[in-house]
């Protein structure tokens, strides 16, 4: 139930500039992931919003309320913003119990006997670990530590939930239970969420927002489906998905019709329509074509004229689905193909691609050229 | 990208008004800030004081200088530095100050060091009984043992009663009985309680898988040992040395018992002399000189150490830990250490307990055993008619003082301590944590006679500001030795404070502070309960070394707030042996009870407290 607006955002430690003129609005209810490698400043973005952390420059507004405003050297203290934080750690305080854990900050908020004990109760019941409630976090396990911190931030009921990693430190199965219950959580109490992670699965699963960091910018702000068919740039492109995307190396002509494109997977032409605004209308140049491994069909017959011929690399059954990589010439691509299917080694293939859904990226300045449709 | 306007649209009275107030109404920073100006006053000032005094002409010295007093002189500086008096007031005691602290060195880091391994690395039998051993001799203060020596190996040369072998016949050296051999020694079995703290801390801290890769490879036990293990605690074993040898330059108890009866002076005894007769300025030219070589020893330290300050953290909190076998070796490793034991630890405290029960010294007969040093009534024939000490209202004076005192002091001292040290803590690498940590530092290099001198100086007269009186004449009052201790432990008791605060993740207040607990309520509910055991444990380290202390407080003693130690120091100038060991030995009663109940109880632990 909150807008968070976060303008000209820069931040130092010492001469380190961690985040650079970093702007970023989260709409009301809206799940925003932060996204990037470790080191990016997404964890740093997420401190200077709970206010752990003061920015050197900038202005932080929630609900249009000026929270912080660096040049004046105004920051609202944590407590003032009606948020609360879910530390990848958990910070749960080992001595306190489970209870006292959750009850600490309604304590402080002075809330009634009977209202604490509502809200403690209702936030256990929401993590479903009421059972839990007289024990102290080192006789817990990691995934019901991880319950807890969850509870103890819900119980104040924010406006405004952050998530720094919370699922990091949990074991693989775990971490998609996780996953979809913070989503219900999400959906349930329709309350805003910044939620940083480095883990694209999560990000592209869970999140109605995505924000890309690198190196303390953002370079990408998009709901997680765009995010996949149409990144922004190549980086963008190389970060998300899994397996990787597919990048061919190609050489285009533009005019004001669209480009022609010839490279190792033959001749391509696209129209304007498809084309970004800022792509060129005139000359040519080196182009990476980005193509998702599930876009390419693969076939043991020519079943169109258009089929590119390629030669099996590796074959990599994996149940669900199976990996294979194929070489054409010099290039080398990875298909993803349903179901379990078997080549052999250096098998003649036949790969078949629809040319409206592929990215186009202008090599010299890494960015977008051509839209997936 | 922002524009020109954007920039400028900020009103600087706000920017200023927001600054003032976060720094007024955030008490982290009131207590900073505080800290810094209290910290200032309290070391800083006593220490420009030190330095100014050496310079201002005393009355006393008018004459012979050939000045006015209160005048600019370099005639102190002169005196000590280039005049024929030199060789006798500085370079001797000076020779003599530094063949003490290296030798002394030397010797406590080499046994405290090889303790500390075998008491933590190996399968060394009753360990639990060895480790509570070794800490003894860091309770019983140096001076004790110097009286226990003396009791031991003492010669006709000084007149009274022979000691303990003499009786037996035997003939003890002079070189063994007095002078630099028995100090080394003496101060060696004294202070290797600091080396063994600091390395096994270390040892503790080193993953023993870093060992275990060593073996895996093909090392054998001494290789590891060598190139792994060693590296590894050279930092812990080069901070003590630092420890020991400023503060082994800076002792004179030690020298004044076993010094004295062949004239063997060091710095810090010459020091003394010239403090007690007024000789104000010569006794702190003598402690600048001190000063400047602790500094450069603590200078040297950190060049050695350098980047490789942080190694024992690093390979931290490895859980495991295998213990080396010591194999064959093992018997005779164990009756070595109880040897040591016994010579060592136990001999000199029977020794002590054995005299005082003498009614005169030296005479080993039967019939010679008495109680009355402890419960006698007034005997005009023994001690000039004092009583024994329980029968004696200075002993009961002395004794109330030294606790008032100790648990004044201690509990004052872990309060600060662990105040400073959440600031070292959270203000690492930070402008205001390193002046604090700067300033918190200098009374360690500032010997304790010198420190009790400067503070006895300065507090004697009324201190004002502009007129005001902040803090009237405290001389002889048991607030300037209560000010004295605290200030003077502070080193101490800010690195307890600190390692303390450093194990409390960051997280867990801000954890706090996200929900709106202030600055009081998290150090309260979160700092506070998290690390009761490290504030027992800091109260632990300056209680005992305040209840031992002697050099630091001598200056400053009055017939009313006499303590333990001076007393006992007393008897034994006044050779009254014996009731200076009933003294000393209730002092270390108290220490070893209280101890024991902080270890069983609070989960005291000095190794913790001294390992940062």
């Amino acid at each position: 139930m909150s807008k968070i607006e976060l303008r000209h955002i820069d931040k130092y430690y010492g001469k380190n500039h961690i985040l650079k003129d970093v702007n970023l609005t989260i709409e009301d209810g809206d799940f925003m992931t932060l996204l990037g490698p470790s080191g990016c400043g997404k964890t740093t973005t997420l401190r200077v919003v709970s206010g752990l952390e003061k920015p050197q420059g900038g202005t932080i507004h929630i609900d249009g309320k000026e929270i912080v405003n660096a040049a004046e050297a105004h920051f609202a203290p944590p407590s003032e913003r009606g948020l609360n934080l879910v530390f990848q750690s958990y910070a749960l305080w080992p001595h306190m119990t489970v209870r006292e854990n959750i009850s600490f900050g309604l304590k402080i908020q002075k809330l009634s006997k009977e209202e604490q004990e509502k809200r403690v109760q209702s936030a256990l019941k929401r993590m479903q670990i009421a059972q839990y409630i007289d024990r102290y976090p080192s006789e817990l396990s990691g995934g019901q530590q991880q319950r807890v911190a969850i509870a103890r931030a819900i119980a104040s009921e924010p406006h405004l939930l952050l998530l720094d990693e919370p699922l990091s430190n949990l074991d693989a199965k775990l971490r998609v239970d996780m996953r979809s219950e913070l989503k219900r959580l999400h959906t349930e109490t329709g309350t805003t969420m910044i939620y940083v992670t480095h883990d694209q699965t999560e990000a592209l699963t869970m999140s109605t927002k995505i924000a890309i960091f690198r190196e303390g910018v953002i370079v990408q702000i998009a709901p997680p489906l765009e995010l996949y068919n149409n990144p922004c740039n190549l980086y963008v492109a190389d970060f998300i998905g899994n397996p990787r995307i597919n990048f061919v190396q190609a050489q285009a002509e533009y005019d004001t019709k669209g480009m022609r494109v010839h490279g190792p997977l033959g001749d391509m032409t696209f129209s304007r329509e498809d084309m970004t605004e800022d792509a060129p209308t005139s000359g040519s140049g080196a182009v990476v074509l980005g193509i998702r491994p599930e876009q390419l069909c693969i076939n043991t017959a020519r079943l169109s004229p258009s089929d590119i011929e390629a030669h099996i690399y590796t074959s990599m059954p994996a149940g669900s689905e199976t990996l294979i990589t194929v070489k054409k010439d010099d290039t080398t691509m990875v298909i993803k193909a349903l179901g379990i299917t078997h080549y052999n080694p250096d098998q003649t293939v036949y790969v078949a691609l629809d040319t409206k859904k592929i990215n186009v990226f202008d090599k010299q300045s890494e960015r977008l050229v051509k839209y997936s449709r | 990208m922002r524009t020109n306007a954007e920039i400028q649209s900020y009103s600087k009275s706000k920017r200023i008004k927001n600054q003032i107030l976060e720094v007024v109404t955030n008490p982290y920073n009131v207590i900073v800030l505080i800290a810094i100006a209290l910290l200032t006053y309290l070391i800083v000032l006593p220490l420009l004081d030190m330095i100014s005094t050496t310079f201002v002409l005393a009355q006393r010295d008018a004459r012979s200088a050939g000045g006015t007093t209160g005048e600019f002189t370099l005639y102190y500086w002169h005196r000590l530095l280039a005049s024929e008096l030199t060789g006798k007031l500085l370079l001797q005691p000076l020779l003599n100050s530094l063949l003490i602290g290296v030798c002394v060195s030397v010797l406590a880091i080499t046994l405290g060091s090889v303790l500390a391994w075998l008491m933590v690395r190996t399968d060394l039998p009753f360990k639990k009984f060895f480790s509570l051993a070794v800490i003894i001799p860091y309770m019983i203060p140096s001076w004790c043992k110097s009286q226990a020596w003396l009791t031991m190996f003492k010669t006709e040369r000084i007149g009274g009663a022979p000691g303990f072998l003499t009786s037996l016949g035997v003939n003890v050296p002079e070189w063994l009985a007095y002078g630099p051999v028995a100090i080394i020694l003496v101060l060696s079995l004294h202070y290797y309680a600091y080396a063994y703290l600091l390395v096994s801390a270390a040892l503790n801290s080193i993953n023993s898988e870093l060992e275990e890769m060593g073996e895996i490879q093909g090392a054998g036990k001494m290789m590891i040992l060598r190139k792994i293990t060693f590296p590894l605690v050279l930092p812990a074993m080069l901070s003590a040395v630092i420890l020991t040898f400023s503060k082994a330059i800076g002792t004179f108890g030690v020298i004044n018992y076993l010094g004295n009866p062949v004239n063997f002076v060091t710095l810090s005894s010459q020091l003394y002399m010239n403090n007690k007769s007024q000789n104000t300025e010569t006794a702190f030219a003598m402690a600048l000189i001190l000063i400047c070589i602790a500094s450069i020893s603590v200078f040297m330290n950190q060049k050695l150490i350098g980047s490789r300050k942080s190694y024992a953290t690093i390979g931290g909190k490895g859980g495991r830990s295998t213990e080396i076998r010591l194999g064959m070796h093992k018997p005779i490793i164990t009756i070595v250490l109880i040897l040591f034991f016994i010579v060592g630890i136990m001999m000199p405290i029977l020794l002590l307990i054995l005299e005082s029960f003498m009614l005169r010294e030296g005479s080993y007969a039967l019939s010679n055993f008495t109680l009355h040093y402890w419960i006698g009534d007034p005997d005009p024939t023994i001690m000039e008619g004092l009583p024994g000490i329980f029968k004696n209202d200075d002993f009961i004076n002395a004794l109330l003082n030294s606790i008032k005192l100790t648990f004044v002091t201690g509990i004052l001292g872990t309060i600060f301590g662990q105040i400073l040290g959440y600031i070292c803590a959270k203000g690492r690498g930070k402008l205001h944590g390193k002046i604090v940590e700067q300033l918190v530092f200098i009374p360690y290099l500032i010997p304790s006679v010198a420190f009790g001198g400067i503070f006895l100086s300065m507090f004697s007269t009324p201190q004002t500001i502009f007129g005001v009186t902040i803090i009237p004449s405290l001389y002889g009052t048991f607030a300037l030795i209560s000010l004295t201790s605290v200030i003077k432990h502070l080193p101490f008791a800010s690195r307890a404070g600190t390692s303390n605060m450093l194990q409390i993740s960051g997280e867990l207040e801000e954890a706090a502070s996200i929900v709106g607990a202030g600055f009081f309520k998290r150090f309260a509910r979160i700092v506070f309960p998290l690390s009761k055991g490290g504030f027992i444990s800091g109260f632990m380290l300056i209680f005992v070394s305040i209840m031992k202390e002697l050099d630091l407080i001598i200056l400053i003693m009055t017939p009313k707030t006499t303590t333990l130690p001076y007393l006992a120091f007393q008897y034994a100038n006044g050779n009254s042996p014996q009731a200076s060991d009933c003294v000393a030995i209730v002092m270390f009663s108290i220490v070893f009870l209280v101890y024991a109940i902080a270890n069983i109880f609070g989960d005291a632990d000095l190794a913790k407290s001294m390992g940062g």
